[in-house]
């Protein structure tokens, strides 16, 4: 940590405990399962066991007469009253709604919804709905669903791609014929998504006489009261979104709309308050939360020096039946698509491929994280070709410190960075070469062990640039954020932010810049979450964006506070602002330590003595502040050269893996990060989020799958199946800050919320493959499970050939 | 047709509670719909997550996986009945803030009942032990490091205060 940088502040980037944590250690977080509304009625699903066929007849009659039941709703009446959900992409006719209307698309989709009493009595009903069904031809491997003749998942769309472009950024042809050796590799990134421990749920409660839905729901996501709002055919001011629901975790996930719309729907047309919170079956084969599952093809072209000079990536993307905002999850990364490496000139090929899967959905890093990890992949093999050390070859290709504002071929400009000397740190924090020794040592006795490696960004700050990129109909710019300051007739100070929170520590984030700025003490200033009637515009916590947008609006707020503060004081001091210091609240004449007006004092004028007002002044002690991300509001060029997010955060992972002789099983030795994202609001949580992002990343790359089966079942639907790593899997984990402000920001800060996740992946996949290396053997798949790992071990020893890369 | 129902009688927190309830009511839907105790979360409703975990007569048990009527007779502590009697933190409550163990708060219950279960048993942990008491317990945010720097904090704490 650049100490500088922290001297500089009263509470940013000190240790200070959280606002939040004591409600939740003390049980009394307020979660969407506990709100209880008077006369609530509760939802069981009704779901298709095939992975695509006809609906022919759907009888609920014994449904209906089942005990406690209310209502069965099916897609007949959902869809001929309900506007179909937004596609990301221009794919109109790629429609989708709540419930399945006529035709199923995949295993686990919902046909019916029932309403009853209670969930047990709902459950007991759903059992006796009678579907039947026709089975239709399916498709589930996303390349043969590109292929003609494949069976179309919605044929009205005429194809199962959903999107497809070649980009093309400098020589490309030139910089690969030029190039002294080329090199192709083929890797997969396979489904996994972030699981939080809570599902997603939803409540809602319509108000006939004020025309109202009220909905509390476990949310995290962009224009959710307005996509709410047009499903159900209501103008935006009949949705109440209440956003002090707190949400058991999301990375990304819960984006439950069709949910919402259903549970919306079955409340107003109900008259009584519905509640529907998916099990954890709903959730893995019908919550539509599954993530990117991805095929990268790559060509790397390079000079023997180990100059990277050009990269082809072909990202081919199973995003299942439906499409939500998850095709634009392969537009993320072109804004970062040459990671921190100088590399001259790219081509790349987004495909998005319709299958019959369960939907995906955001995944922490927004489909970063599969590229971090294809890119490692391929950076690593150049090495191995050279014969060069993958430090090394990492250092001369990374952009150098004095190269910022650096532009990329893809059109983004990074603002900052310092990698040589985090990739130094980390190599110190883990004795580098004591690792290359400890794991010699492990090989030398006959054991598998390697080293992984790698460098990756994190984008950060999110604006909405993919959606114009990947949509030309789409011309969405503004990405803004907001946050309203009161301070009340009592000089207490209350923030106002305008979305819910998922545990990243918002309500810190506001008080401690409002405390910084101010300079009043964070544990007496009070943050509340309005709801989206009452809120100012915001694109809730996504892409790593709170700290840079959240905590700018709270500054901008707040600076406006101090400026009325200080006009005050010069009214009644009768001096120029200029002639006055504001200290800790209390405004004084420089220089004369007798002359100044207290907090108090300052505030009642505001609040009750217009006669002491200076003219022009609005009454009372309050400020917004909305403001668009830092260098956002551009539309793509002619070739999609685009201005992606504003902020790049750095993590260089360092992993010592050892590999079980007997049984494939990995255990992680030595785990080190070295991280970079500015200056840090609350080094806590950063911390925190970076350890959960390694954990998570941990589990993308070792244990974690949603597998189907040949006939398209999940075989995944529990946690017997579906491995989350736990405490005994994730080692201790060493983090190495820096500190590289952002010349964009308040504070210099930069977005940290899906750190460690962008790198870990990468690294641990690395350091697998230098395990298997003495074996002549690789992987070129995630996750790269215990019994992959086995077969590949089995395999080499029995002097079969290494798997294709 | 209704649910027969049974009476049953829980201490719950120090506290005498007594109800009808279905047979197939579990216990973690008795604790958090019936006596409104929702710092208890499910979390799979399969037994494995742990974010259900309460303390059987000081055992930690998932409450996913066991009916209301299993708990007859016994007693019961929850993630409310380790704060003070004001209702702030109690000592390993405090410690989890201390340390940021926890970030969306949902599997701290569970987490905490695991910690507060192995410190009675075993006052002095060291790191493989502590994760061996929270391996049964999923958590998605915090990679379990603060929370095993918490139960350490915690460890230490008692230790001072016993001494």
């Amino acid at each position: 940590m650049n100490t500088l940088v922290t001297q500089a502040f009263r509470y940013i980037g000190k240790k200070r405990r959280t606002k939040e944590d004591p409600r939740f250690v003390t049980g009394h977080g307020r979660f969407v399962a506990d709100i209880a509304l008077p006369g609530m009625k509760h939802v069981a699903l009704v779901t298709s066991p095939h992975a695509a066929a006809r609906i022919k007849a759907i009888r609920v009659e014994r449904a209906l007469a089942s005990p406690g039941v209310q209502y069965v709703l099916t897609g007949a009446e959902l869809c001929a009253e309900t506007e179909p959900l937004q596609v990301g992409v221009d794919a109109p006719k790629v429609l989708r709604y709540p419930l399945a209307h006529g035709v199923v698309r995949y295993s686990g989709e919902w046909v019916a919804a029932v309403v009853a009493d209670s969930r047990a009595l709902a459950e007991d009903a759903a059992e006796k709905v009678e579907v039947d069904y026709e089975p239709t031809e399916y498709v589930l491997d996303p390349e043969k669903a590109i292929e003609p003749g494949a069976a179309l998942v919605h044929p009205l769309h005429g194809s199962n791609i959903l999107y497809r472009r070649k980009f093309v950024w400098g020589p490309v042809d030139d910089d690969f014929a030029r190039a002294e050796h080329r090199l192709a590799l083929r890797v997969r990134w396979g489904r996994s998504a972030s699981v939080p421990i809570e599902t997603f749920g939803v409540a809602a409660q319509w108000d006939p006489g004020q025309q109202l839905l009220d909905v509390w729901a476990s949310i995290q996501m962009p224009k959710y009261p307005d996509q709410t709002a047009r499903s159900l055919r209501l103008p935006g001011n009949a949705v109440r979104v209440h956003f002090d629901v707190d949400v058991g975790g999301s990375y990304g996930v819960k984006r439950g709309i069709k949910h919402t719309v259903l549970v919306g729907f079955l409340a107003k047309r109900l008259g009584m308050p519905v509640r529907f919170i998916e099990d954890r079956l709903e959730n893995m084969r019908g919550g539509d939360m599954h993530g990117p599952d991805r095929i990268f093809d790559m060509q790397v072209a390079f000079d023997s020096d180990g100059t990277i000079r050009a990269l082809k990536m072909r990202a081919l993307d199973d995003v299942g039946a439906y499409a939500g905002r998850s095709p634009l999850q392969l537009g993320k990364p072109v804004g970062a698509i040459v990671g921190p490496y100088q590399i001259h000139s790219v081509e790349y090929e987004p495909i998005s491929v319709l299958t019959n899967k369960t939907a995906q959905e955001a995944v922490r890093g927004f489909g970063q994280s599969p590229t971090n990890y294809a890119l490692e992949s391929i950076i690593d093999r150049v090495a191995r070709h050279l014969g060069m050390d993958r430090v090394a070859l990492r250092k001369k290709n990374f952009i150098r410190k004095d190269q910022f504002p650096y532009l990329i071929p893809s059109g983004t400009t990074y603002d900052s960075g310092d990698y040589h000397t985090v990739l130094d740190k980390a190599l110190a924090a883990a004795d580098y070469p004591a690792l290359v020794a400890r794991r010699d040592a492990a090989r030398k006795t006959g054991r598998l062990a390697g080293i992984g490696i790698a460098s990756c960004l994190e984008p950060s700050g999110a604006n909405s640039s993919f959606e114009p990129l990947f949509n030309p109909k789409n011309d969405t710019t503004t990405w803004m954020d907001s946050c309203l300051v009161r301070v009340d007739l009592s000089g207490s100070i209350t923030g106002v932010m305008n979305t819910s929170s998922a545990g990243q520590g918002h309500e810190t984030l506001v008080a401690t810049v409002l405390g910084e700025v101010l300079e009043r003490d964070p544990d007496t200033i009070r943050v509340v979450h309005a709801d989206s009637l009452t809120a100012l515009p915001s694109n809730s916590p996504v892409g790593s964006r709170m700290a840079i947008m959240l905590g700018g609006a709270a500054a901008g707020a707040a600076r406006k506070i101090k400026a009325a503060l200080l006009a005050i004081a010069a009214h009644n001091l009768k001096k120029a602002v200029s002639e006055l210091e504001y200290r800790e609240g209390s405004v004084g004449v420089k220089g004369d330590a007798k002359r100044s007006l207290s907090w108090a004092e300052l505030v009642a004028i505001a609040h009750r003595k217009f006669h002491l007002l200076p003219p022009g002044l609005e009454p009372g002690l309050q400020a917004k502040f909305v403001w668009e991300v830092p260098t956002g509001g551009g539309l793509p060029t002619a070739d999609g050269r685009i201005q992606m997010y504003p902020c790049f955060s750095f993590e260089a992972h360092l992993v010592l893996v050892e590999i079980d002789p007997a049984t494939g099983q990995p255990k992680l030795l030595r785990y080190v990060c070295g991280h970079d994202c500015g200056v840090m609001i609350n080094p806590d949580i950063v911390h925190g989020m970076t350890y959960g992002g390694i954990a998570h990343g941990i589990g993308a790359a070792l244990y974690e799958k949603f597998a189907f089966s040949d006939n398209g079942q999940l075989e995944s639907q529990s946690f017997m199946d579906y491995l989350i790593p736990t405490a005994l899997e994730v080692p201790e984990i060493s983090i190495v800050d820096h500190c590289t402000p952002s010349p964009l920001t308040s504070f210099g800060q930069k977005g940290s919320g899906e750190a460690g996740y962008l790198g870990a992946p990468a690294a641990i996949a690395c350091a697998i493959n230098d395990a298997l290396d003495p074996l002549g053997a690789s992987i070129a798949e995630l996750p790269m499970t215990p019994l992959a790992i086995w077969m590949q071990m089995q395999t080499a020893r029995a002097g079969g050939k290494r798997s294709p890369p | 047709m209704s649910e027969q129902l049974y009476s049953i009688s829980i201490e719950v927190n120090g506290e005498r509670r007594e109800a009808l309830v279905a047979a197939r009511l579990t216990l973690v839907d008795f604790l958090r719909d019936s006596l409104r105790l929702t710092g208890t979360h499910a979390g799979c409703e399969h037994g494995i997550c742990g974010a259900c975990s309460v303390l059987l007569d000081g055992e930690p048990v998932r409450s996913c996986l066991m009916y209301a009527v299993q708990a007859d007779g016994r007693s019961l502590i929850t993630i409310e009945g380790l704060a003070l009697p004001d209702g702030t933190p109690g000592a390993l409550q405090d410690a989890f803030c201390e340390a940021h163990a926890l970030q969306c708060g949902y599997c701290t219950p569970g987490m905490i009942i695991a910690a507060h279960a192995l410190l009675e048993a075993n006052p002095a942990p060291d790191e493989r032990e502590i994760r061996e008491a929270i391996g049964g317990s999923l958590c998605r945010c915090t990679g379990y490091q603060q929370i095993v720097d918490a139960i350490k904090l915690a460890a230490g704490k008692r230790t001072e205060n016993s001494a």
